[in-house]
């Protein structure tokens, strides 16, 4: 060990010594499936962006607060390490012939941290609690997006939280009622919104029972300690149904919100696992290629434009659109400017999604320079650009570094190509919001993550009355497709079709699909690089002996 | 004036602030000679009018618009957008694969042009605020400082915020959301020195024989507070670019792909692990340039303004 | 005196509530909410939110609700952004962390600030002068966003000394990069206001007096020169020291440490009213304390002082 690594591993000593007492158990031992050499000591420490807005698994609002509720509690489902979903607290589920109903068996085994079984009652209590309006929890929508029959009347306070449609058959038996057929029930319950809560410690503590020492888990972790705005740690749970499985004896999340800094600590061997920042990964994959790590993430990134009629006069004309659509260099962004394995957008739905197939539009098959030359062509029919009337743009995007690098190069390449003039505009989140919403802009950055692995999670937000349509599209067409898609055997043509109308329209331009882009200490192994929604389990990893 | 006690004070004082009017010797005279004996300060304002040119005149040698994005640069920043004299990029790129020079100029001109007016608000408002507050003691002083206390401690950014949403965002606003902020501490320093120089003979004095307050404060306590002053302006300069960066962090300052020295550093500190130091140093270098020609410009009036440094 | 004081603590009730009533109105005024997020909530869920806050009520019912239960109950509320807590928990936990690092901070700038300041004006114009220019002036260049990822560069990554951020209840090792990061820019400005102060009073009446009487240099400095060179500094000092305990939230982005700056910041920009208002109120009683003590070390100085 040398002087560096032995002062570095000091500074962690308070979070190691537990791991020390525990190292004995796992020293020299292997891998029960791959046979590899397990490291004497299995702990994970990985940086957060911030603190967690809370970890109430009903509660919970972000996706670092959800990696800590799966970590600390289990749902009925789970996913393995491509997304699929796998049996977790219920052993499976029976779906009725109208696909209104489904049963779930749970586990006899499940217990709680404290020992008590974990039972179906957890649950109704839980999802009752959770859309109850006196909760307030932010993730009722999510509630109402599950489809419980009697959800929205809940919500709205016209029916008491117990006439929600989930009831506990026996304590091993839970049984739900949807308003309508979800084929994608499966995959919302291993959200952590529908994860089981401690009915009997909510009681005693109220607010503070996610404190440490009050709270009780049914997961693989419990919670050990937290400082907010520093770390959280959790500690493995030894009255976890498959704690024998369990590697990992402790996870810790540090919150570190610099991400340049977050890097350095990281290099220096804080930690095993960061953020790369945007544009940073081409050099880190050179100089580590074991460590550099991008996995693709179900976001796309696009520019609303304004086409509702507070917008500017040239944005109503779909070939100024079309124009804006095609000058966009995507290889540029996405090879040098954001640079971290994200692929080109010119359709909405990211290509990762489960089940969906990126449609092949025109646009995506030619090069760059045809792209350029009809986008000058559709400029000057619309009577502007070069040789025409002049045209000034404002472009609204948060303030951001990886968001202004994007924005620049998006502005050059009109103002180079179609001799449109780009006014950049930045503003702090909150402001940014609210302009946009209120339609104050006239071209705007966007970013949208699913939140099921689904394209119509994607395509939704087009549809003209979505809280997020910020462009102001308003399209019959585009709705119909969509409706009728949520009932149909195979949706994918449907999806196809409305790709393809958004590409017709322009009322977004699609530029990048997100990729997850991170650096992770290379003896880490088990993490779900194939999940594209990157729900990791702490349960699934372990750490190998370094030589 | 024959009752003030401390002829070398408060004359020459009041000659330094009526230049115009005084017969005689001249006093601004005598305080620029001694400005000019002092090497230090020569050496600041020497360095001061280099920036002003460089500020102002520099764009004249870029061979790049400050906007203009060299995309086969983006994300080759290391190896390609060094600095040189041969591609043009004296400075480099920045990481948009923009010129540095260009960029460092335009960051200049506004830096300087924010600093100035930051620290001129204080001088101006602060120091008379001070004075007037210290000077009149009781109730208005109390008043007069409790807003001082209420204004260091209301949100500041949402006073921005508020301004951006209803003004919009120009460099006017700008100077007015630095002007707002600049002068609080300066009040303070003021009013703190206005207390002990009130106490003095020749400001009793000059009570005593019925000289109106306005006219005591304007020439016997503000001449006096001067030399402090000038040294705390010269601390503000500094301060005041580094607020800008926050002022445009919101919204309402400088927008890309205009720049500040502020903007610049702040980009250049986060990349500098990454090969492009370059992004660093040279703003940097200009931003510590400044600071030191308007210390040592500061530090040679406070000096030379000083009356009793004979 | 005592009266002054007591005249000063009944102003300053007034004071403070006018702070918060200004406070409410620039916060409720400025686009967004705590509940606004990217993705909009239904507006029934958004209702029930308010409800559970109170922030469905009109705004000068929510003020006096809020003004009610901090005065009788010292109660700030429950933080809207971090669900977990209340405004209560956020200050007590941060708060602590801050003021450690900022009180080192402080005597570190102080100290060494006051030292190189006087050490200047009394060596006026010799290398000596220049040295401590040179210094506070470096010290000064770099500002505390650009310190501090070079500070973590240098003594983590290449020297492997110190750890590169955490606070772990304030441990030595963790406090040592922050208060560096944060007293440099403090320490020169007071090294420059004492060095001007100094200077002039060297040149007063009274000094030259002392000195002619033939009076040790040394001993001028410390019993004569010294009291006076430090009222501009201690006018400095009152904002400078609320500014290190409350300004610190670049210490806290770049070191980790979860001081209340950074809560400060991110409830503003999270629009995380409770929270704003707590820290607001906090910032507000030690500005106008640290006010009045300065105004009361006035008197020690220039016993002739009239407020």
């Amino acid at each position: 060990m040398t002087l560096k690594t032995h002062l570095l591993a000091g500074t962690a000593a308070l979070l190691a010594l537990a791991g020390a007492a525990n190292a004995e158990s796992h020293a020299m031992m292997e891998h029960p499936e791959t046979g590899e050499k397990l490291a004497a000591e299995q702990s994970f420490t990985y940086r957060v962006l911030d603190e967690f807005p809370s970890i109430d698994p009903n509660l919970i609002e972000d996706v670092e607060g959800s990696a800590i509720g799966r970590n600390l509690f289990e749902g009925l489902m789970g996913q393995d390490s491509k997304g699929d979903v796998v049996p977790a607290v219920a052993t499976g589920y029976e779906v009725s012939e109208d696909g209104l109903t489904y049963t779930f068996t749970l586990r006899p085994e499940a217990k709680w941290s404290n020992g008590e079984p974990v039972t179906a009652n957890d649950f109704v209590y839980s999802w009752q609690r959770a859309a109850n309006p006196a909760t307030a929890s932010e993730y009722q929508w999510y509630m109402g997006l599950m489809k419980i029959a009697n959800v929205d009347e809940v919500i709205s306070g016209d029916k008491e939280p117990s006439e929600l449609g989930v009831k506990a058959v026996d304590d091993h038996t839970l049984e739900v009622t949807l308003s309508q057929p979800l084929p994608y029930f499966d995959q919302m319950v291993t959200h952590t919104t529908t994860f089981p809560v401690p009915k009997a410690t909510i009681e005693e503590h109220g607010d503070a029972w996610t404190q440490p020492g009050n709270m009780v888990s049914n997961g693989a972790y419990v919670l050990d300690s937290r400082v907010p705005q520093e770390y959280i740690t959790l500690k493995k749970n030894p009255e976890y149904w498959d704690a024998d499985n369990v590697i990992i004896e402790e996870v810790t999340a540090l919150i570190i919100n610099d991400e340049n800094q977050a890097l350095t600590r990281y290099l220096a061997g804080e930690f095993d696992q960061t953020d790369v920042p945007a544009g940073q990964f081409p050099r880190l994959a050179e100089e580590y290629p074991a460590q550099a790590i991008s996995v693709p993430n179900l976001c796309t990134y696009y520019y609303n434009l304004n086409v509702s009629d507070s917008g500017p006069e040239a944005l109503a004309d779909p070939k100024v659109r079309e124009a804006l659509y095609l000058a966009i260099d995507r290889n540029v962004i996405v090879d040098n400017v954001v640079a971290g394995g994200q692929k080109p957008a010119y359709t909405l739905t990211h290509w990762a999604t489960a089940g969906f197939e990126v449609p092949q539009v025109e646009a995506a098959n030619m090069t760059q320079q045809e792209r350029n030359e009809r986008a000058a062509e559709l400029m000057a029919e619309a009577g502007y650009g070069k040789d025409g009337e002049a045209l000034s743009l404002d472009l609204l995007y948060n303030t951001s570094e990886a968001h202004k690098q994007v924005a620049t190069a998006i502005g050059q390449m009109w103002k180079q190509t179609l001799g449109v003039d780009i006014e950049m505009a930045n503003m702090e989140w909150q402001t940014f919001l609210e302009e946009r919403h209120n339609k104050n802009y006239e071209v705007a950055r966007a970013g949208w993550c699913a939140d099921y692995n689904e394209a119509s999670s994607f395509l939704d937000i087009m549809d003209t009355n979505s809280s997020y349509n910020d462009s102001g599209f308003n399209n019959a067409d585009y709705d119909g497709l969509l409706t009728e898609a949520k009932t149909a055997e195979d949706p994918l043509p449907l999806y196809t079709q409305a790709e393809e109308i958004i590409t017709q329209e322009f009322p977004i331009l699609p530029i990048y699909h997100y990729a997850t882009v991170f650096m992770m200490d290379e003896h880490i192994k088990g993490y779900p690089l194939e999940n594209a929604q990157d729900n990791w389990y702490a349960k699934d990893l372990y750490r190998v002996a370094g030589e | 004036m024959s009752l003030n006690p401390d002829p070398g004070t408060a004359d020459r004082l009041l000659a330094a602030q009526a230049a115009a009017e005084v017969k005689g010797r001249s006093l601004w005279k005598d305080a620029r000679q001694r400005f000019m004996r002092n090497r230090a300060a020569t050496a600041g304002l020497v360095a001061l009018v280099a920036i002003c040119i460089f500020a102002f005149f520099g764009g004249f040698l870029a061979q790049y618009e400050p906007d203009y994005v060299d995309f086969s640069l983006i994300g080759s920043n290391a190896s390609k957008g060094v600095p040189s004299l041969e591609t043009g990029h004296y400075f480099g790129t920045d990481s948009s694969g923009r010129d540095l020079y260009a960029r460092t100029v335009q960051g200049t001109r506004i830096s300087l042009l924010v600093g100035i007016v930051g620290a001129g608000v204080a001088v101006i408002v602060g120091t008379l605020y001070g004075a007037i507050a210290g000077y009149r003691g009781g109730r208005t002083d109390g008043a007069m400082m409790r807003t001082v206390d209420i204004l260091m401690s209301v949100p500041y950014m949402f006073v921005l915020i508020l301004m951006l949403v209803i003004f919009g965002r120009s460099i006017l606003m700008l100077f007015i959301g630095i002007g707002l902020i600049s002068w609080l501490d300066m009040s303070r320093i003021a009013r703190g020195q206005t207390l002990t120089i009130k106490g003095k003979e020749f400001v009793e004095a000059a009570h005593a024989t019925g000289v109106r307050p306005m006219t005591i404060i304007l020439r016997h306590i503000v001449p006096n507070l001067l030399g402090l002053v000038i040294v705390y302006a010269t601390l503000l300069v500094p301060q005041m670019i580094i607020t800008e960066s926050f002022i445009s962090f919101l919204g309402l300052g400088i927008q890309e792909p205009n720049t500040s020295l502020g903007a610049l550093i702040s980009n250049g500190a986060s990349n500098m692990q990454y090969g492009v130091i370059w992004q660093l140093a040279f703003p940097l270098f200009f931003f510590v340039i400044t600071l030191f020609a308007f210390f040592f410009v500061g530090d040679g009036l406070r000096d030379a303004l000083d009356p009793k440094d004979r | 005196m005592l009266n002054y004081v007591l005249r000063r603590v009944a102003i300053a009730v007034p004071t403070i509530l006018l702070l918060v009533v200004i406070s409410f109105v620039l916060m409720y005024a400025a686009p967004g909410g705590p509940f606004n997020s990217e993705r909009p909530l239904p507006a029934q869920v958004m209702a029930n939110i308010e409800a559970r806050y109170g922030l469905d009520q009109p705004y000068w019912k929510q003020m006096t609700t809020y003004i009610w239960n901090v005065v009788v109950h010292f109660d700030f509320g429950p933080s809207f952004q971090y669900r977990d807590r209340t405004v209560n928990d956020v200050i007590a936990q941060g708060f602590p962390v801050t003021l450690t690092y900022g009180f080192w901070s402080f005597i570190v700038a102080l100290v060494v600030g006051v030292s190189l300041g006087v050490a200047a004006a009394i060596r006026h114009n010799t290398w000596l002068d220049y040295l401590a220019v040179g210094i506070s002036i470096g010290a000064q260049v770099l500002p505390n966003f650009v310190m501090a990822p070079i500070l973590v560069l240098v003594f983590t990554l290449w020297l492997g000394w110190l750890p590169g951020g955490g606070w772990q209840g304030g441990q030595i090792e963790y406090i040592i990069l922050p208060v560096i990061a944060l007293s440099t820019s403090y320490m020169a400005s007071i090294a420059r206001i004492t060095r001007s102060s100094m200077l002039e009073v060297m040149n007063a009446g009274f000094i030259r007096t002392a000195r002619a009487k033939g009076l040790p240099t040394s001993r001028i400095i410390w019993k004569h020169a010294l009291k006076p060179t430090m009222l501009p500094v201690l006018s400095y000092l009152g904002p400078a020291f609320v500014g290190m305990i409350t300004g610190s939230v670049i210490i806290d982005v770049f070191f980790s440490t979860g001081g209340i700056g950074q809560f400060f910041v991110n409830s503003a920009f999270n629009r995380d009213y409770s929270v704003i208002m707590g820290i607001t109120i906090l910032v507000g009683v030690l500005t106008v304390t640290f006010n009045l003590v300065v105004d009361l070390l006035y008197a020690w100085i220039d016993p002739k002082i009239r407020y």
